[in-house]
């Protein structure tokens, strides 16, 4: 279970910095690109709490 | 002096869980340091800082090798001042200073750091307000704002100053978790927004990209009204913007739970990974928006939405554990208040404050301050774990003597910062010599202490 949300999360972070480079060359409009983004964010934050912990102390 | 022991007494009672040194089986491995020290230097602030510096007119071999070289001081700092007096003591700096400095020095030290970070929380909020005021048309504050622009600006403000103090007062614990769940994506976000905008300046290719950051981004011209910043600014502004962290000791309370001294290295993640590229990002899109600082804007024009929800996500996040550890220090000088009661009051005072835009747009001035206030503790530190011992000196005198405040601490704290303001150098260059002078005044004045002592006799042999 773990393992399908951590590559859940690394999708929904690719979601998020890939479109910038599609833009950046050209591929992909500005609005495609945000709209990607917003559903990397959701992906990220509905997968990475299952399985992500860090402690400060 | 009764209600001096009564907010000593509470103040121990506050820390009294992190009064022993941590156990051996509590000490952590560097990933950890790695994680932490990246999340917590992501911050909705590194929005403002990055287009800070490109209205005062820095150039971009200025920019980049001042964060190069002040960002490596940094790190250094973390890992040969603060980590191996942390991982030798494996105390706080609040029961470090104690040992030293005496408990009612401590309890002013406490009260003077919760002030410092209200005005802290304050421009948290502030940033995270122009992106909650994006889509109701606000207008944004401008560089040369002071005071409330506009009645939506104050509505924002208030709104958004209320729901971090709500939060701050119902659970900590919640927020801080999603504060390092959020952090990978927030440094994605930055960087995204950086590169979609990067056509709009004329960059088509890699190799455009020197010229149109000197042409277009950092073009060393300062705005109108804004002082002119050179490789000396971002060198010492990115050495000391976290001044009270490394060199004023405070992150002793992390690092004494390093297995080694040698993962104060670990700062390293947050000093490049987030403060370098952050403020180079912030840059990039603060050029991109023809010059605006407004954060929420600036964000919205790379990322859309998701730069809109990160500038909150940063700012929100980050003020939050701000207020909460200004309402505990706060929580000293109110015996019969509770904790909610106390956040409650710092939280008003942070919203206050948050309303004054001043505050987000001299960010740099009022770090440089933050950090100039609260360092000569460390120096403090520094000097009676390093110096008195080799000097002959008894360290952690205060202690020893059961003394209620040493009067050597708070003379060299006050003529270190007396001095450094008289000093004719802008703020950003005051905390060095500051530091020289806050150990030079603790060394002499602690010898001079010792002798006086030494030279009375002691009440059982008179």
């Amino acid at each position: 279970m773990k393992l399908i949300l951590k590559i859940l999360s690394a999708v929904g972070l690719g979601l998020t910095i890939l479109p910038s480079m599609l833009v950046f060359s050209g591929a992909i409009t500005w609005q495609t690109h945000a709209g990607l983004m917003v559903a990397g964010m959701l992906v990220w934050f509905a997968t990475a709490p299952g399985w992500m912990k860090i402690s400060r102390s | 002096m009764k209600s001096a022991s009564t907010i000593t007494r509470r103040l121990d009672a506050l820390y009294e869980f992190d009064r022993e040194p941590v156990a051996e089986r509590k000490l952590q491995g560097p990933a950890n340091f790695l994680g932490i020290y990246s999340g917590e230097h992501i911050a909705g602030t590194e929005y403002v800082i990055g287009p800070l510096f490109v209205s005062h007119g820095v150039t971009a071999p200025d920019f980049f090798l001042g964060l190069l070289v002040g960002n490596i001081l940094a790190v250094l700092s973390w890992a040969f001042v603060t980590s191996p007096i942390s991982v030798r003591t494996r105390l706080t700096l609040y029961w470090k200073l104690r040992k030293i400095a005496g408990p009612y020095l401590t309890v002013a030290y406490s009260l003077v750091n919760a002030l410092m970070f209200c005005f802290l929380a304050g421009s948290m909020i502030s940033v995270s307000a122009t992106a909650v005021g994006l889509p109701f048309n606000m207008k944004m504050p401008a560089l040369g704002d002071m005071l409330p622009n506009s009645v939506g600006w104050v509505i924002i403000v208030l709104l958004v100053g209320a729901a971090v103090t709500a939060l701050a007062i119902l659970g900590f614990e919640k927020i801080s978790q999603f504060s390092k769940i959020a952090s990978p994506w927030m440094i994605l976000v930055f960087i995204a927004g950086a590169i979609a905008v990067l056509p709009n300046l004329g960059v088509a290719s890699l190799s455009d990209f020197w010229r149109v950051a000197n042409e277009k981004i950092w073009t060393g011209v300062p705005y109108q009204g804004q002082s002119k910043f050179t490789f000396w600014h971002v060198m010492f502004f990115a050495w000391f913007c976290n001044l009270a962290m490394h060199i004023g000791m405070s992150d002793m309370s992390l690092l004494r739970f390093a297995r080694k001294w040698q993962y104060g290295f670990a700062s390293a993640s947050g000093m490049f990974l987030g403060h370098f590229v952050a403020w180079s990002a912030s840059s990039i899109l603060c050029a991109a928006a023809s010059g605006s600082v407004a954060p929420g804007p600036i964000a919205y024009l790379g990322a859309g939405v998701a730069g809109a929800v990160c500038v909150v996500a940063a700012g929100w996040t980050t003020a939050n554990p701000t207020l909460y550890r200004a309402g505990l220090a706060l929580q000293v000088a109110t015996p019969d208040w509770k904790r909610w009661k106390v956040t409650l009051w710092a939280g008003i005072v942070t919203t206050v404050a948050a309303l004054f835009p001043a505050l987000m747009m001299k960010l740099l001035d009022f770090v440089a301050l933050y950090g100039l206030i609260l360092m000569p503790m460390g120096a403090v530190i520094f000097a009676d774990f390093w110096l008195l011992p080799r000097l002959g000196l008894r360290a952690e005198y205060a202690e020893s003597k059961q003394l209620a405040f040493s009067w050597p601490a708070l003379l060299a704290w006050l003529l270190a910062l007396a001095l450094s303001f008289a000093l004719p150098y802008e703020i950003f260059f005051k905390a060095l010599p500051g530091w020289f002078i806050a150990v030079a005044c603790f060394v002499v004045f602690s010898a001079m202490q010792q002798k006086l002592q030494r030279s009375q006799p002691s009440p059982v042999n008179a």
